[in-house]
């Protein structure tokens, strides 16, 4: 089911919306439309379902309007047109069209968000900032100090609960942020940027945190990145935008192997597989080898041995025996690189306990190459 | 140019026609506010001066520690209090401190809401400005004379000429104050829900709660540096031995009293400063 929902979302900053709206409807573009009106587009004609419990990365150009998108949700900017449909008591909500009673109401229960430049306030300690939209709900005191704890637990920053937040390194305080939209148990989490400030070995960490706890508490959030690598990483769905409109939306794959067109593709180029491949991806599957008896013949004279009962049991070369080396299907390229760096032998891919593939060196330099190969593939 | 001066534009005559118009048709309400003021005012200092002296300087002392523990502050405010006594000055200075003491009150009351709506209607403020300028340039002399018609003689006239002298303080700084409260704080503030009075006691005052404290620390300066003009409308005080020394030529006697002032000034500051801390997380 679809959590939030834009159908032909417009948004236009200015006072003169509705000559911007028609001078949209004509088809003109948004530097046509800043001149004849004064007024901007955000985002124009956009139109995106997201789903319940997953997340997706809106990705973007720096004004491409992906920070405008995002803010719709909780009512930081106005839509101009269209509806943005939030399943809310049973019912949807539009966002267009929301009582201000009822969109605090949203903001309270429902949606919580992090910001770029943490938003934190300065004057109140760790804690008292973990609480703050539970203290703004109204909830009782020894209640909001509770449920803090608790999330404060979450991201690892109890010790540092009763300190000024102003104390906290950057990537400590974005943890507080992330603890803060946690607190309120809001199901939607609107993020944005929230990584950028962060050096990049915390913002991977952060990551990869982000990743860890989406696990279990399965929140659906929507996330602005300007970084291609962290979309890809995060996201279960990629949105592209491209001044204000929607380019291109889908998995990670289908932007890596699919890209729509010359932007989408520019970004691609410059991605990272190690951090965006996984060895579902890398792998041949056990059923694209000849199988002669109960023996598969891998590259550089690898072997590797079937039991009676169909299973692959061990591995050999040159009449050694070796044992298997297994890998789950969702392991990053970098840590795959990893393993066969150290184990200097055939990797055996497993899904749901069964192996289903393998992946030998030659098949990760493969990999690297068809990546670059796609992106250098047409010249720009 | 023989035209210009013939034809005067009567400003002051409008001005003292306003004036005595609101003293005919108001004079009831005026009469009754200055009694109410002036007792309030006179009540709190018999208080204090009926209070034995050193049980005031116990309080002093203890308000100095409680808000700074600093000894060095205790054993200043003790000592200074001492020489106050010492000098002869004691009444006087109580009354000094009561005029401004009230004079910052009613300042903060009226100045800090009129800062907080002056930095949410834009419109407010630039109507506020030139009025807050003007009453921060205008001589003081110059609106002591009406308020000397409608408050009468005594401590009251020179209460309000200390507030109009010394409000525009408070309500710029609390309009900076409130101003400057970062984008990203009240959207973070919005985001999880708050209705405008929690946005203004949860973010903006906090935050804006240094800035005010220094538009206090300013309203009891401005409010001291009024004491003179005060003394000429007949509030008691420091003011008045300045005032008489004055007449008479009495170098000593207004070099005592001036000194009783300085001492106050210095105490009331080092009291209600805020230890130099910026607003915490201003970048
Ligand atoms: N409140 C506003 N008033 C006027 N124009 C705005 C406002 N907010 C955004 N814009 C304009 O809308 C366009 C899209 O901005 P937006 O912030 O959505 O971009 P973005 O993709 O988030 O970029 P960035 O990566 O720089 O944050 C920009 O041209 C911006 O100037
Ligand atoms: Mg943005």
């Amino acid at each position: 089911m679809a959590a939030v929902e834009f159908k032909h979302v417009d948004v236009i900053f200015g006072k003169d919306q509705k000559q911007a709206a028609a001078l949209l409807d004509q088809g003109k573009t948004r530097s046509e439309i800043l001149a004849e009106t004064g007024s901007v587009l955000g985002v124009a004609d956009a139109s995106l379902s997201v789903e319940e419990g997953t997340i997706c990365v809106l990705m973007g150009l720096s004004g491409s309007g992906k920070s405008s998108l995002l803010r719709c949700v909780n009512g930081l900017n106005p839509v101009t047109r269209g509806e943005l449909l939030i399943a809310h008591k049973g019912t949807t909500v539009d966002m267009a069209n929301i009582s201000s009673r009822q969109l605090r109401e949203l903001r309270r229960d429902r949606i919580a968000m992090v910001f770029q430049q943490f938003g934190l306030l300065p004057w109140c300690t760790v804690r008292e900032n973990v609480g703050f939209g539970l203290a703004v709900k109204g909830v009782p005191k020894d209640e909001v100090q509770r449920i803090a704890n608790e999330k404060l637990a979450l991201v690892n920053l109890s010790d540092w609960a009763d300190k000024p937040v102003n104390e906290l390194s950057g990537g400590m305080q974005q943890r507080v942020g992330l603890a803060r939209a946690f607190a309120t148990d809001a199901d939607i989490l609107l993020m944005d940027e929230p990584f950028s400030a962060l050096d990049p070995l915390i913002r991977d960490r952060l990551q990869d945190e982000l990743l860890e706890l989406q696990k279990t508490l399965k929140r659906t959030i929507i996330f602005v990145s300007h970084d291609l690598n962290e979309a890809l990483k995060l996201g279960n769905q990629i949105v592209i935008m491209e001044s204000g409109r929607i380019i291109q939306a889908g998995t990670a794959r289908d932007i890596i192997f699919k890209p729509a067109n010359e932007y989408v593709r520019r970004f691609v180029a410059n991605i990272n597989p190690l951090h965006v491949l996984y060895a579902g991806v890398l792998m041949r599957p056990l059923t694209q080898f000849n199988r002669t008896q109960d023996q598969i013949s891998l590259d550089e004279g690898w072997i590797l041995q079937f039991d009676a009962t169909n299973t692959p049991i061990s591995l050999r070369l040159q009449n050694q025996e070796y044992p298997l080396q297994t890998l789950d299907y969702d392991t990053w390229m970098q840590d795959v690189v990893e393993v066969a760096e150290q184990t200097d032998q055939p990797l055996c891919v497993t899904q749901a306990g069964k192996i289903v593939g393998v992946i030998t060196h030659k098949d990760i330099l493969h990999s690297l190459l068809r990546q670059t190969a796609l992106s250098t593939e047409q010249p720009m | 140019m023989d035209w210009l001066t013939e034809h005067k534009l009567p400003i002051g005559k409008w001005l003292g026609q306003g004036v005595d118009l609101l003293n005919q048709q108001a004079a009831g309400f005026f009469d009754s506010l200055s009694m109410v003021l002036e007792t309030i005012l006179n009540g709190t200092t018999a208080a204090l001066v009926w209070l034995p002296a050193w049980l005031l300087i116990a309080g002093i002392a203890g308000l100095a520690w409680w808000l700074h523990r600093s000894w060095g502050l205790v054993a200043f405010a003790v000592l200074s209090l001492l020489l106050i006594i010492n000098l002869g000055y004691w009444q006087e200075t109580l009354e000094t401190l009561v005029l401004v003491l009230y004079a910052t009150l009613f300042c903060m009351l009226i100045g800090v809401p009129l800062g907080i709506a002056a930095a949410h209607h834009p419109l407010l403020y630039t109507i506020l400005r030139p009025i807050l300028d003007l009453m921060q340039t205008i001589p003081t002399f110059v609106y002591l004379i009406p308020t000397l018609i409608l408050f009468g003689l005594g401590v009251v006239p020179g209460l309000i000429s200390t507030i109009i002298f010394a409000l525009a303080a408070p309500v710029r700084l609390t309009w900076l104050g409130i101003s400057s409260v970062p984008n990203t704080l009240i959207e973070a503030g919005k985001s999880f829900g708050c209705s405008k009075h929690q946005l203004l006691w949860r973010i903006e005052l906090p935050y804006a709660m240094p800035t005010i404290m220094a538009g206090l620390t300013q309203c009891i300066m401005l409010s001291l540096s009024m004491v003179v003009i005060a003394a000429l409308v007949g509030a008691d005080g420091l003011g008045k031995p300045v005032v008489r020394a004055l007449n008479t030529v009495n170098i000593e006697k207004g070099f005592e009293a001036g000194l009783a002032i300085v001492i106050l000034a210095i105490l009331l500051d080092r009291l209600f400063k805020q230890p130099a801390k910026q607003p915490a997380g201003a970048p």
